[in-house]
């Protein structure tokens, strides 16, 4: 890396060096059974040149020589987009934990071990569930030195258990999963059975719907799977200042309930998305972004951020590319309503807890219109089953501005979204008829 | 490869230049080239497998080692690949100059794109993303198989977005090539009129949700076609389900005697074509549906091994970083007889939907969503909607197909994604089609 900082730096008027490694190990499990171990590891090396007040860019993946990179760089540097910042001076970081020494001790015996575990207790609960699970554990480190003397380094351990289930009868299909992520090793399997145990009990006969408008109670994977596609749109800083984004000039205003707080948080200790650095060496914070129903900011990089005329909030991110705003982990405020006290609430009505193909609508405007891949009817205060063949449509900003009810506990969906169930109205289910 | 006690052990080593061109609103927001050069190693024992990747390609038999041990604690049944004829051989795909093509050349075509976005009225930012890639990859197995492919890539994705009283509207249109930069030239007139609709579309009502009779136009139909049949007829999905094997009899009607659905890499020159997949076998062309009978489905050397059937040549992995898997190539409705007129004239009322947005499959159950849509009154197009997201069961859909156009189009945009590995060059198409009771989600 140094190597490659020195030589840029004699052809460039400032110089980046971002480096990844990892290594990750993945155990995969289809219709039951132990199928795939694998082993991965990889590097990649990225330079960010500004000369002449324009950026120029190149990423190798595996070895390189440093010249070639260079070269890559230079070419595309006359191309670039004219640079509105410099990059970071040497900085605190915040001390964030983010590694677990024990992540070495774990052999792949005892990931296999756990998936078998967590396989055989959803089956105990329904014979006939076909499970398709993996449990994967990595290390990544992260390094960025800078022409400026900026430098940041960490490392991340990181484990992951997830399951899929797919449940037969005639033609309907049913499907049922969770997955837990942490910095820590898993050992415990219980928390992802019982979830998915609770869904295959929740959805143990098919119900029909009529199609209206009517009240949707969305669980932590509901919120993820619907929700929240069109506000991490809304909220990315690029947006605003493109005006692509509706709340690009709502800073400050009111236009979510007031009960409804939503903010970014890469400090998190053990949380799979915190990090003590973001990908251009900006130290990691907590963003509030909904205050109490009031947008209170945005998410930046640098480049964003200076052309906004702001400050990054540590959110640039890379993905195969230059950084670009991007969230953490985000997390939703808890209320103060147990779920049973919404279901109870509701003459009639739907749980959704899987939407399929919601962010593909217009999610720039906040609409979003998906499938129910499992959601279940509410009748006069009770879940009587399973909905199939219906779709859920709704617009982000009507149905989060006057809340019902949100929940007293929170759940981590997928490592990166920490939200309680969502009680909203408002919202129009269509079905097929007959 | 030999000496380590496996069933069978492949070797893949890549590499990969890509060059990416980024545009949002009148930012010319990245101009990036990226290097890869790894590989990986898959080994199987007793029907387990074993798959390490790297990017260090020193020290090949240790990693081969790893995989065999990684297989040896997987595997514990009886079982053997489907036999295929070991191959040597070196191929070109598609067109291999875009390397060749000076950058500036690139981003002068992609500015005057976004210039006639941006000066269309109403229209608030733009968001394009230009991707090309050449691609060597050398792939050798224990059974003799050795074989060079060089592939080329290039794919084009424009939005428009409008907005007006804080409503935002977006139109995108999607193209792609195996590496011939014509096939994205040329566009400007194309580029104009999205433009224009995505300003329309701001001041067009929302569809009512609900049931319709729907036409569809050849891009979006080929996009159904992809996520409601093409999904469900990959082998991997089926291969250890005996439930759904029950379902998926081949034999099994799915339509009506017209309908016919085909996938293929042995199809020439479309984004997704080849010669051999990236187990090193031959490509085909494969009637999934004919005749509105299921006939075959999409496999890999170790599905059709497990169910008895053929190879198809359709095990692929979108780069080192992964293991092969079942996937679609080239996927279409073979045309019928029908003109447009025919297809909606006897429509009382119906939606037109038209081109691609996205699309998405639980197997059963599939969404797909169409970025330009309208009503369709008494066998005429009537007014504009907005975008519209529609659904339904691929147990029914299919069947209800009822009329099928005699104007096949190929669809080159996009991507497929499927088990983290997103996004694979596909191709899919139809003519226009229509289908009765689709539900859709609306207001």
């Amino acid at each position: 890396m140094e190597e490659i900082l020195s030589q840029a730096k004699k052809l460039a008027d400032q110089a980046e060096v971002f480096q990844v490694s990892s290594k990750v190990t993945p155990v995969h499990f289809e219709a039951n059974l132990l199928k795939q171990i694998q082993s991965k590891e990889n590097v990649s090396t990225a330079l960010r040149l500004i000369k002449g007040g324009k950026i120029g860019f190149a990423q190798a993946n595996g070895y390189i020589e440093p010249e070639t990179l260079i070269e890559m760089a230079v070419e595309t540097c006359p191309f670039g987009m004219p640079v509105k910042f410099d990059f970071p001076n040497p900085k605190v970081y915040p001390k964030i934990e983010t590694f677990d020494s024990q992540m070495d001790n774990v052999n792949v015996e005892d990931m296999v071990t756990l998936g078998e575990q967590l396989i055989s207790s959803i089956k105990q609960h329904t014979p006939d569930v076909l499970c398709e699970a993996s449990v994967t554990k990595g290390i990544i480190s992260v390094n960025i030195i800078n022409s400026e003397g900026g430098e940041a380094s960490y490392s991340k351990s990181f484990f992951n258990l997830s399951l899929e289930g797919v449940l037969i009868k005639a033609e309907d299909m049913l499907f049922v999963g969770d997955s837990y992520s942490s910095c820590h090793p898993i050992f415990d399997f219980r928390p992802v059975a019982e979830e998915v145990i609770k869904q295959l009990e929740l959805a143990k006969r098919n119900v029909s719907i009529p199609t209206k408008q009517m009240p949707v109670i969305f669980t932590p994977h509901g919120v993820a799977s619907s929700l929240l596609a069109p506000l991490v749109s809304a909220l990315n800083g690029k947006l605003v200042f493109d005006g692509a984004s509706p709340l690009k000039d709502k800073l400050g205003e009111q236009v979510f309930d007031k009960r409804f707080s939503l903010w970014d948080d890469a400090t998190l200790p053990y949380q799979v998305a915190s990090y003590l650095s973001d990908d251009e060496g900006v130290p990691s914070q907590r963003t509030p972004l909904v205050d109490n129903g009031v947008v209170s900011h945005f998410l930046y990089d640098l480049q964003t951020a200076a052309l906004a005329n702001t400050q990054s909030t540590g959110n640039g991110s890379r993905h195969g590319g230059l950084p670009t705003p991007s969230p953490s982990s985000l997390i939703i405020g808890k209320g103060d309503t147990p779920f049973w006290d919404m279901v109870r609430d509701i003459n009639e009505g739907l749980v959704v807890e899987f939407l399929i193909g919601a962010e593909q609508g217009n999610t720039l405007n906040g609409d979003f219109s998906g499938n129910v891949l499992l959601g279940y009817k509410v009748e006069k205060g009770k879940i009587t089953g399973r909905v199939k063949d219906t779709m859920v449509s709704g617009n982000v900003y009507k149905v989060l501005r006057q809340i019902e009810a949100i929940g007293h506990e929170t759940r981590w969906v997928e490592g990166f979204l920490s939200t309680p169930c969502l009680y909203c109205t408002g919202l129009s289910v269509a079905t097929k008829m007959g | 490869m030999q000496g380590h006690k496996a069933d069978y052990v492949e070797i893949r080593l890549e590499e990969t230049q890509i060059t990416r061109i980024i545009y949002r609103g009148g930012r010319l927001e990245e101009v990036g080239r990226t290097s890869s050069l790894g590989g990986n190693v898959r080994a199987l024992v007793k029907g387990g497998w074993g798959f390490v990747s790297f990017n260090n390609t020193n020290k090949l038999r240790d990693k081969v080692e790893l995989a065999v041990q990684q297989a040896r604690l997987t595997g514990k049944e009886d079982f053997k690949l489907s036999q295929t004829e070991p191959i040597i051989d070196v191929v070109t795909t598609g067109k291999n100059g875009l390397t060749t093509i000076p950058l500036s050349s690139k981003k002068q075509l992609l500015d005057e794109y976004n210039d006639i976005i941006l000066s269309t009225p109403k229209i608030r930012t733009s968001n394009i993303g230009y991707y090309d890639s050449q691609r060597k990859i050398t792939f050798a197995n224990s059974e003799g198989t050795y074989i060079e492919q060089n592939k080329a890539d290039a794919n084009l994705r424009l939005t428009a977005i409008a907005s007006e009283d804080g409503q935002v509207q977006q139109v995108g249109l999607s193209l792609g090539s195996q590496g011939d930069f014509s096939a994205i030239e040329g566009l400007q007139e194309q580029i104009k009129q999205m433009a224009q609709r995505a300003a329309t579309l701001l001041s067009a009502p929302q569809a009512k949700g609900g049931e319709y009779t729907i036409v569809l136009d050849p891009v979006l139909a080929g996009v159904f076609v992809h996520e409601a049949f093409g999904h469900l007829s990959e082998a991997d999905h089926v291969y250890e389900n005996k439930q759904l094997q029950e379902i998926m009899a081949l034999g099994r009607r799915f339509g009506d005697k017209y309908l016919n659905i085909v996938d293929g890499a042995a199809v020439p020159g479309l984004r997704g074509s080849y010669k051999y997949d990236d187990e090193g076998v031959p490509a085909t062309k494969t009637y999934l549906i004919r005749e509105g009978t299921l006939e075959s489905r999409l496999h890999s050397r170790e599905t059709a091994a497990k169910m008895n059937e053929n190879p198809t040549g359709n095990a692929r992995a979108i780069s080192y970083l992964y293991p092969p898997i079942v996937r679609m190539t080239n996927t279409y409705i073979e045309p019928g007889t029908l003109s447009f007129e025919d297809i909606i004239s006897d429509i009382k009322e119906g939606i037109y939907a038209k081109d691609w947005y996205g699309g998405t499959t639980s197997l059963e159950m599939f969404t797909f969503s169409a970025s330009e849509a309208y009503m369709i009154r008494n066998g005429k197009i009537a007014e504009l909607l907005r975008p519209v997201v529609l659904s339904g069961n691929v147990f029914v859909t299919l069947d209800n197909i009822d009329a099928i156009g005699n104007d096949l189009q190929m669809n080159q945009g996009g991507g497929c994604g499927k088990r983290g590995q997103s996004p694979l060059p596909v191709s899919n198409g139809s003519p226009h089609i229509r289908i009765r009771r689709c539900l859709i989600g609306g207001s």
